[in-house]
């Protein structure tokens, strides 16, 4: 139950999020989109020993959260539920990695280096990744996706599986609350009921896509997906994507931290 | 103005399990009735609307719209003359947004994009719900989801209303406000409830339904109260019609 | 599990978005021709369905714990190999986006881990194999359980081996490989209980749906070489191309330094990189040898460019330097936070 009730919460706070209004917000869904894969692609293709060398990618999703006003607090929870698969593959680093690293005068396995380079990296680009969910919307990404010419007819099953997917979550959590009522024992189904349970909600959503075909041909729906004109990209969305595309590829490039603290310790020369 | 007559002549339907859901039944309906169908559950109700849209084709009998014989031929051209509102708006609400989901059939009109704009904003109005044109639809109430329902389909300009159970599951208010935007429609309309008291508020004739057939086609007060009628069809008077509980006085 | 943006590299990522890209656009073709546009709904809402089943616990008989549904078999029984292939992509395209499940750069190893390998793979060959022309409740039960439990085994292995391409990570490959398949093997046997369960109810309740699924399937017979080889080549000629630009250990030179007994091994390997660096500084834009074609201008500057080196002064300026970039974002965050405030207070 309580993993349907995240799910649906989930879901309509991001949703939620994307409906606000910011600069961010207003920016072409395509623009936003290309700039967080340009920044993604560069955030991967750090070696598996960088660490300090990548905080310069903080800047980024700390720029559009403040930009957008998108609070803190999903992007946080999220990300709790996603890290532990990311830091168990990163734990397992510092067994099998026999090099040695001195970090300031400290001998350390460089397999460390591998879990923190790896929970940096997964952490920027899941929260960027979210970032632009909830600066642009399931309507964004259709757009988007459109204007990458991804067929209609792909667009229109995946825009009707996110839209089925709150009234589904919510069928699911009733018949699982009506068998937990009855059942005195754990949240979890058990052997018997595993087929009338799930088969019964299977049934009941096919026979809802047939009322919504039905809903669909009545209104004109012959096969073909129409969606009106969407906004051409502007000369302001093609800045953004060239500065956070230009700015990844230098921070890529230059190393900031080090140069920075070259410039305030005086080392390196 | 007889090109808005609705007629069922005759109409058999057998679903594929052998239950005869409609069972020969006839009726003509003209332009600007409103006609309430009623019966009790299974009576076959929503298997004759499916026969009026063209979502089913009857075994037997026909369906006129406008003097036309429906058929799959002709049948996109009719269905534009039918706005069909679902019984569950979820079935019928499948876009992200409202406004998407009212655009969806003028769109797929092949209309102009401003015109298809033109028509969002005065479907909304109608309903009185122009200010949720960017909701999603798992944020509406169920009385707003109702609403942008039936703007899915005023959306197209349809001739003929058909509304499904369309006071279901509404509190109190939400109904009150849509009998009031159903009442202010010149569309000829066709609406299945078992909600009594507003088929008696808005249809002028009612024709009540039992086992496929029609037991009973006139004026809505005089089947209404009918008490024997409406015993044998599974049915109870409206409510507004029954004597005060209270004082146990009659109501006139 | 899901192949996170965390442990890829930019070529295997791309590699694996070319090979599902190409997977997806052979489909839609397919789903299109056949002009069956109920199904187009009935994809959509499935799809929700499988996002709302993977959120129920089955509780496991005998072991005290719970499992989840993939839903990838299900989707190719009910709606057949294509369908179900781009269903399941929608599935996951929402939960990258809207969970974080995986990541943008991962989405294509995902769509084509979990949905190709069972759409494609197990299911044709194994399920309708297995279960012939007619439906008998033990046949299903049999059937299910060991299509998922190879598509997952596929799905895991796929897992592994993104993972060793990429060389993010030191893990082994045997070790990598005795973690991840045994945990699908006990997974697919629960995917494989949990699908026969709702095929067999559906199909005892409503055995038209199952008839009609089977009838549409007939039409679309899978040519499973065709499709093989056209990934194969996509696959391929994707990866070639992208290892051109950046190998999938663009960190050789970078990491020997830390090695302790890494000296000579910097040598061997900077001689290497600098000739690549050469060939590629005039073709590639890629930043991972573009920018140390600069370096090699300059040898100077990248022996400072690399960070931690063995240098115990040069890591305390990368520590100093890390801090003063955090505290400049922060700081870059708390100005625009200040501005939209006084933007509110002055509208």
């Amino acid at each position: 139950m309580s993993n349907i009730v995240n799910a649906m919460y989930n879901i309509r706070q991001f949703d939620e999020l994307a409906r606000r209004d910011s600069l961010i917000h207003r920016m072409h869904p395509l623009a936003k989109l290309l700039a967080t894969l340009v920044y993604t692609v560069l955030l991967v293709s750090y070696d598996k020993y960088a660490t300090i060398a990548l905080l310069p990618f903080v800047f980024f999703p700390v720029y559009v959260a403040a930009a957008a006003k998108i609070p803190l607090e999903p992007l946080l929870k999220r990300l709790l539920y996603i890290e532990p698969m990311i830091v168990g593959i990163g734990l397992l680093n510092p067994l099998f990695d026999h090099g040695t690293v001195v970090v300031l005068g400290y001998a350390i396995s460089s397999g460390w280096l591998i879990f923190l380079s790896i929970f940096l990296k997964g952490t920027l680009a899941v929260t960027s990744a979210l970032l632009l969910i909830a600066t642009t919307g399931m309507d964004g990404v259709a757009l988007s996706l459109r204007k990458l010419m991804v067929p209609k007819i792909f667009v229109l099953q995946m825009m009707l599986t996110y839209r089925y997917i709150s009234v589904l979550l919510e069928e699911a959590a009733r018949t699982v609350q009506a068998y937990d009522l009855r059942a005195f024992s754990s949240q979890r189904l058990k052997r018997e009921v595993w087929g009338p349970l799930l088969g019964q909600i299977l049934i009941r959503t096919m026979d809802r896509a047939q009322r919504i075909y039905d809903a669909m041909c009545l209104r004109g729906f012959s096969g073909e997906y129409c969606i009106g004109k969407a906004a051409r990209p502007g000369w302001k969305d093609i800045i953004y994507v060239m500065t956070w595309g230009v700015l990844s590829a230098a921070f890529r490039g230059i190393n900031l931290p080090l140069w920075l603290g070259n410039l305030l310790t005086g080392a390196g020369k | 103005m007889s090109h808005h007559i609705t007629e069922g002549k005759d109409l058999f339907y057998a679903y594929p399990d052998g239950h005869q859901a409609v069972n020969g039944i006839s009726f003509r309906i003209h332009h600007g009735e409103s006609v309430g169908i009623i019966g009790a559950n299974g009576a076959g109700k929503s298997t004759l609307l499916m026969l009026l849209t063209g979502i089913l084709m009857p075994a037997n009998g026909e369906v006129i719209i406008g003097e036309v014989r429906l058929n799959k031929d002709n049948m996109a051209m009719i269905r534009q003359r039918l706005g069909m509102v679902f019984q569950n708006p979820d079935d019928q609400l499948f876009m992200t947004t409202v406004h998407d989901d009212v655009a969806f059939g003028p769109r797929n009109l092949k209309i102009d994009e401003p015109q298809v704009e033109q028509r969002v904003v005065s479907a909304l109005e109608q309903v009185g719900i122009l200010h949720l044109k960017d909701r999603a639809p798992f944020h509406l109430s169920a009385g707003e989801k109702r609403a942008a329902a039936i703007a899915s389909v005023l959306s197209l300009m349809p001739d003929i209303l058909i509304l499904d159970e369309p006071t279901s599951s509404l509190d109190p208010k939400s109904r009150r406000r849509l009998m009031k935007i159903l009442g202010g429609f010149e569309h000829t309309k066709i609406i299945t409830s078992h909600d009594l008291d507003m088929v008696l508020d808005i249809c002028q004739r009612v024709i009540v339904m039992k086992d496929g057939q029609a037991i009973a086609d006139g004026p809505a007060k005089g089947v209404l109260t009918n008490k024997v009628l409406m015993e044998e069809a599974g049915l109870e008077m409206p409510l507004s019609l029954q004597g005060c509980p209270v004082c146990g006085g009659e109501k006139t | 599990m899901h192949m996170a943006d965390a442990l890829i590299s930019p070529a295997v990522g791309a590699t694996m978005w070319a090979a599902t890209a190409g997977a997806a656009a052979y489909s839609i073709k397919k789903v299109q021709s056949k002009l069956d546009d109920k199904k187009i709904p009935l994809m959509g809402v499935m799809g929700a369905f499988i996002f709302a089943a993977q959120m129920i616990n089955f509780s496991i008989p005998g072991t005290g714990s719970s499992g989840h549904l993939g839903g990838g078999l299900i989707l190719a029984i009910l709606l057949g190999p294509y369908a179900g292939f781009l269903a399941m992509a929608s599935i996951l395209i929402i939960q990258a986006l809207f969970f974080a499940d995986g990541g943008l750069l991962a989405l294509g190893c995902n769509i084509f881990n979990l949905g190709f390998f069972t759409c494609f793979v197990a299911y044709p060959l194994v399920y309708k194999n297995m279960i012939g022309k007619e439906f008998f409740a033990k046949r299903i039960i049999i059937a299910s359980m060991v299509t998922a439990i190879i598509g997952l085994q596929l799905g895991a292995f796929g897992v592994v081996l993104e993972t060793l391409f990429s060389g993010k990570t030191e893990l082994p490959f045997s070790s990598f490989v005795l973690l991840m398949q045994p945990i699908h093997l006990a997974i697919g046997i629960v995917e494989g209980l949990v699908t026969a369960a709702a095929v067999s109810f559906v199909w005892k309740a409503r055995p038209e749906i199952m008839e009609k699924a089977a009838l549409n399937q007939a039409l679309g017979a899978l040519p499973i070489k065709k499709v093989m080889i056209g990934l194969a080549a996509i696959a391929v000629f994707t990866g070639a191309v992208l290892s051109w630009f950046a190998s999938s250990h663009p960190d050789g030179l970078e990491w020997s330094m830390f090695k302790t007994s890494g000296k000579e091994e910097l040598e061997a390997s900077g001689n290497i990189h600098q000739k690549l660096a050469a060939i590629q500084g005039e073709t590639a834009f890629l930043p991972d040898y573009g920018f140390k074609a600069a370096g090699k201008i300059e040898p100077t500057e990248e022996q400072t460019e690399k960070w931690p080196a063995v240098n115990g002064g040069t890591s305390l300026s990368g520590l100093v330097g890390g801090m003063m970039t955090l505290l400049l974002a922060a700081f870059m965050g708390f100005i625009i936070n200040v501005k939209n405030k006084v933007k509110k207070r002055s509208e």
